[in-house]
Parts: structure tokens; C-alpha cells; sequence
């Protein structure tokens, strides 16, 4: 039944396009962790977690070479932890962060999500805490995640956290400046965060969530953007056709990487992440299948149009591939982490205003953006507020994650190698946005009639 | 030239053995003995020219193989740096899974 071709067309997209599976996440709950004393509630944890994912990256070693598909990364994700260190007595949640370091690094994970909290409606006492604690415990620790929901179409903007979470970013940048502020790269703030996200920086185990469960990202724009090239100058309904096809065999190999690592660490098989995750590999890129459509330069007019083609074949292929799709299943558009955006952002194509433009079209949001040192916390709000905005208003997950580039400015360079990539420093606007966020309160649920 | 051998289905253990590479003599015979030293049965082999490249693929069956897909992905990868190719084998499902709902 398979021919020659096909054959050749699966060994080509893993040798040549790279193909790969961008990540195994375990999710693993720690609402049975809790205790008034931190020492024991962080002895849970780490236990719970050395316990459930001991085997994960062995077993997703051994799924790699079984199959021959490339797994980037084995990660795990956890209950949000300020739900989990509520009724510990302490003010104290870096340890916390850093237990969670300690957990991942003896299991061999490369990151662990849920350093978290959601406050879209309002905080918690330890909600409080867990936001005081991020500066500190991004700086102190290497693996964790920590990402905050501020806002649902439901619960509205929080704005209090808004402006909390422009200064926790502030901050973050300051303490981990050294490293070209390597902590902000491991902090997202959501609207309408999902459950079920395997990519970092933003995943977490969400509370609807099983007790432990496999979640898979697929990547991928490599190989549609070879398709993309190959069908050449066609019309629209080709090209949505030749991505949906595409979207489908890469969505297929997340499905059996995920099924095959469920079954053989005997945890349920949770969603496939059917998201274009580009890498700073050449040809990695979503930027290039943007520009092989026949765009200029990514960022130039037309390319949120080209985007929400490509968004939407990818969601439509990737559906059909896999029994449960989730997470945030979309086309990433992270600045840093892509050449082709990059060499946007270097020509004066992609700026800022576009890039939020197409997140109205594409998860997930303005992401790995590097913006100058003297970036005030306000403004950093302000953008995280429009951000926001978009995703309550259109129903859809939107999230910021921002670097502000201490003691650098437009032009200059932010670099971290690997899959975090290089990220030129791109402008905002010089005017202020303060006496707006300082506000306070909460921005509406908006209304779900009325539509225009 | 693969189809016909979907009838006899002993399920869960056959590769997929792709040979990419430079046309030379003993390239068959290099990755047939590899196969047959791991006890692995050969069900089809079929190949073609594409762009002076070789382009081999071969059906196999692991239900007997002394070694597991690691081991032999190793020697593999190892007797085709020796011939100057480059050989690569997996797992049926992975292409079933991709090209067939």
C-alpha cells in the first residue's frame, strides 16, 4: 500500500525540513501536594514529580529512535502554583520555584511550567505572593516557567494585574540583565490561557485536568513551507489545500509520538498542539512560508491575509489528524526564534503594530519580542493591555511575552542561542500610556452579541 | 511493488530500512547482511534512481531480530558510513500513520 514516494516524502520532511516533534509534556497535578508547612508541601512536590515523570525522557529517548522522528524537548507541567502553595504558611514562594528546579533537573527536563497563577477575576492571598515571587524565582532558577492569566472573555481584563505583570516584567529583565534578560523568555502573561498547552513558556496542568496526562506539540513550518514552494504559483484554494494536506501528515506523527508515550509510561494520552512552532533553524521558519506565498518581506501588506490562510488550513488539517486537538493550536509568530521574522524586523518590514495585527489572526500572541531597557513598566502594560483586549474581544487565546532589553536600544541585539534564538531590539511608541493603566479595576466582560 | 505485502500481517514488527546515497557496488549486499546477521527477514526490496542518487527501501520483519530498533538503527547508520551512505530505518507506523487514515 505505501509507495516509493511516500515513502521518501516522510524520510525527506525528517532529514531535510525538519520535521520534528517540538515536545513531550507530562502534566502532572500537585493539588494533592498542599500543606500548612512549606517544607513538606515542597517535599511533596518534588517527590510527586520525580515519582510520575522518572521515565520521561528515557521513554521519549527511546520513542525517538524507535521512529526516527526527532523529539526537541521532554518537559513537564504542573497545577498552578499558587493554587498548590495556598495553604502553606509562608510569604516565601521562591522555594517553591526553586523545588521545582530541583525536580526537573533530576528528571532531566529541559523546562517546567507552572510557576502560575489566574487572576483574570481577581487575586488570591497567594496569588499575591506568587506574583511578588516571579523577579526572584526566574532569577534564581533555570528550568521554571511561570505564566499568569489576566483576563477571560468571561471575567474580563483584570487591569491590577495588568499593570503587576508589566512591572513583574520590569523586574524580571533588571535581576536577570546579565543574561540579556533570559527571565522574561520564561514568562507569559495569557487572556484565555488553555489547560492543556505542552509548549513553554506558557503551559501549565489546568484544574479540569487529570491527575497525569501526555500532551504533545508537532512543528513543522519547514515542511510546509517546502509545500508551499512546490505547489508554486496556484490560487487560493490550492494553496489552503496544499497546507491542510501538509498540516495533516505532520499533525499524524504527533498523534502516534503522543499515543505511543501515553501508553508506554501508562498515563493518559491528553490533545495533540497542532502549532507551527518555527525554531532559528534555516528554512524553520513561519516567516519564510508567509514570504513563499509570494510576500516581499514578512510584516509587508497582505501578510496578516497570508497568515490567517495559513492559521486556518493548519487548525483544518490538523483536526482531522488527530482524535484530541488542543492546547493553543495555531501559528506561533515568536520574533527571536524565527530568521525569517528576524530579517523582517532588520528590514523595517515587521514592526511592532503589525505583529499585533496578525496575533488577531494567528495564536498566540506578541512573543519574544525584545523592546528597549528604558521601557517603562506602564508601557509595557499598556502593550500587554491591547494584547489582551484582542484576545477577550475575539474570543481567543492572546498572551505577551516581552523583553525589555536593560541598557540596550533599537537596533541593538538581545542573545540567547538555542531554541530561544536572537531578537533585535524593535521600537515602541515614546508616548505615554501611564494615566490609563494606573487606573485600576477591571476592564468589562465584553458583550457577545453585536458582533461588528 | 510494496502493496502486495500487506496480506501476510505480522503486526507490529516490520521497518522500513530507506538507503539514500551514491549508486556503487554491495550496497544491497552491505545492508542485507547487516539484516540477516540480526536475524531480520527481508519481505520486499524495491529502488530507484532519482538525480544520480540511489534511492533503496525495504520492507523488513523484526519478529525474530536479536536486536532491538536502537541496536540496529546503529549498526545501520554504522554500515553505511562504511559504504559512503547514508541508511536509516523505522518503524512501519510511523509512515502508515502519516499516509494512511
Amino acid at each position: 500500500m505505501l509507495t516509493l514516494q511516500e515513502i521518501l516524502e516522510t524520510v525527506n520532511m525528517v532529514q531535510e525540513e525538519n520535521l520534528d516533534i517540538r515536545t513531550i509534556t507530562m502534566g502532572i497535578s500537585l493539588r494533592d501536594c498542599s500543606d500548612p508547612s512549606p517544607l513538606s508541601a515542597r517535599r511533596k512536590i518534588y517527590d510527586k514529580i520525580v515519582r510520575l515523570a522518572g521515565n520521561l525522557v528515557k521513554t521519549g529517548e527511546n520513542i525517538e529512535r524507535e521512529y526516527g522522528l526527532p523529539i526537541v524537548n521532554k518537559r513537564i507541567s504542573v497545577t498552578p502554583l499558587a493554587i498548590v502553595a495556598e495553604s502553606s504558611n509562608t510569604d516565601n514562594f521562591v522555594d517553591f520555584a526553586r523545588t521545582l528546579d530541583e525536580a526537573a533537573a533530576a528528571v532531566g527536563v529541559n523546562f517546567i511550567g507552572g510557576f502560575s497563577a489566574l487572576v483574570h477575576k481577581g487575586f488570591t492571598n497567594a496569588d499575591h505572593k506568587l506574583i511578588d515571587s516571579i523577579p526572584a524565582a526566574l532569577a534564581s532558577t533555570s528550568r521554571v516557567c511561570s505564566s499568569v492569566n489576566v483576563a477571560t472573555n468571561k471575567a474580563g481584563i483584570n487591569m491590577d494585574a495588568v499593570y503587576r505583570m508589566g512591572q513583574a516584567i520590569k523586574k524580571t529583565a533588571e535581576l536577570t540583565a546579565d543574561h540579556d534578560g533570559l527571565g522574561c523568555a520564561k514568562l507569559v502573561v495569557f487572556a484565555n490561557v488553555p489547560e492543556d498547552n505542552p509548549f513553554m513558556a506558557g503551559a501549565f496542568h489546568g484544574i479540569g485536568e487529570p491527575e497525569c496526562v501526555i500532551n504533545v506539540g508537532v512543528s513543522g513550518p519547514g515542511v510546509v513551507k517546502k509545500a508551499v514552494e512546490t505547489a508554486g504559483n496556484c490560487d487560493f484554494g490550492v494553496l489552503a489545500e496544499t497546507i491542510k494536506k501538509t498540516a495533516f501528515k505532520i499533525t499524524r506523527m504527533g498523534e502516534l509520538v503522543g499515543r505511543t508515550a501515553a501508553r508506554k509510561l501508562n498515563v493518559p494520552f491528553g490533545i495533540v498542539d497542532i502549532s507551527l512552532a518555527p525554531t532559528p533553524a534555516i528554512g524553520d521558519s513561519v516567516a519564510e512560508i508567509l514570504e513563499s506565498m509570494g510576500l516581499e518581506r514578512c510584516g509587508t501588506h497582505g501578510t496578516t491575509a497570508a497568515l490567517a490562510l495559513l492559521n486556518d488550513a493548519v487548525k483544518k488539517g490538523g483536526a482531522m489528524a488527530s482524535s484530541y486537538v488542543g492546547g493553543l493550536s495555531g501559528a506561533f509568530i515568536p520574533v527571536s526564534e524565527d530568521a525569517g521574522m528576524i530579517r523582517a524586523v532588520e528590514a523595517g518590514s515587521l514592526t511592532l503594530d503589525k505583529l499585533e495585527a496578525m496575533t488577531c489572526v494567528c495564536s498566540v500572541g506578541l512573543d519574544m519580542i525584545a523592546v528597549p531597557g528604558d521601557t517603562s513598566a506602564e508601557t509595557i502594560a499598556a502593550i500587554i493591555a491591547d494584547e489582551i483586549a484582542i484576545g477577550v474581544i475575539n474570543k481567543k487565546t492572546t498572551a505577551v511575552r516581552l523583553i525589555p532589553a536593560v541598557n540596550k536600544k533599537v537596533g541593538d541585539y538581545v542573545e540567547y542561542g538555542g531554541l530561544l534564538g536572537r531578537a533585535p531590539v524593535i521600537p515602541v511608541k515614546p508616548f505615554s500610556s501611564a494615566a490609563f493603566v494606573c487606573r485600576g479595576g477591571r476592564i468589562p466582560a465584553p458583550i457577545s452579541s453585536l458582533t461588528n | 511493488m510494496l502493496s502486495k505485502l500487506k496480506k501476510e500481517e505480522p503486526k507490529g514488527n516490520r521497518i522500513i530500512v530507506t538507503v539514500l546515497g551514491p549508486d556503487k557496488v554491495g550496497i544491497i549486499a552491505g545492508v542485507a547482511q547487516v539484516l540477516s546477521a540480526n536475524k531480520i527477514n527481508i519481505l520486499d526490496i524495491s529502488q530507484t534512481i532519482l538525480q544520480e542518487f540511489l534511492v533503496m527501501v525495504m520492507v523488513a520483519d523484526m519478529s525474530e531480530s536479536t536486536s532491538d530498533m536502537i541496536e540496529l538503527k546503529e549498526k545501520l547508520a554504522e554500515k553505511g558510513r562504511e559504504i559512503g551512505v547514508r541508511i536509516d530505518a523505522q518503524h512501519e507506523d510511523v509512515f502508515k500513520f502519516m499516509h494512511r487514515i
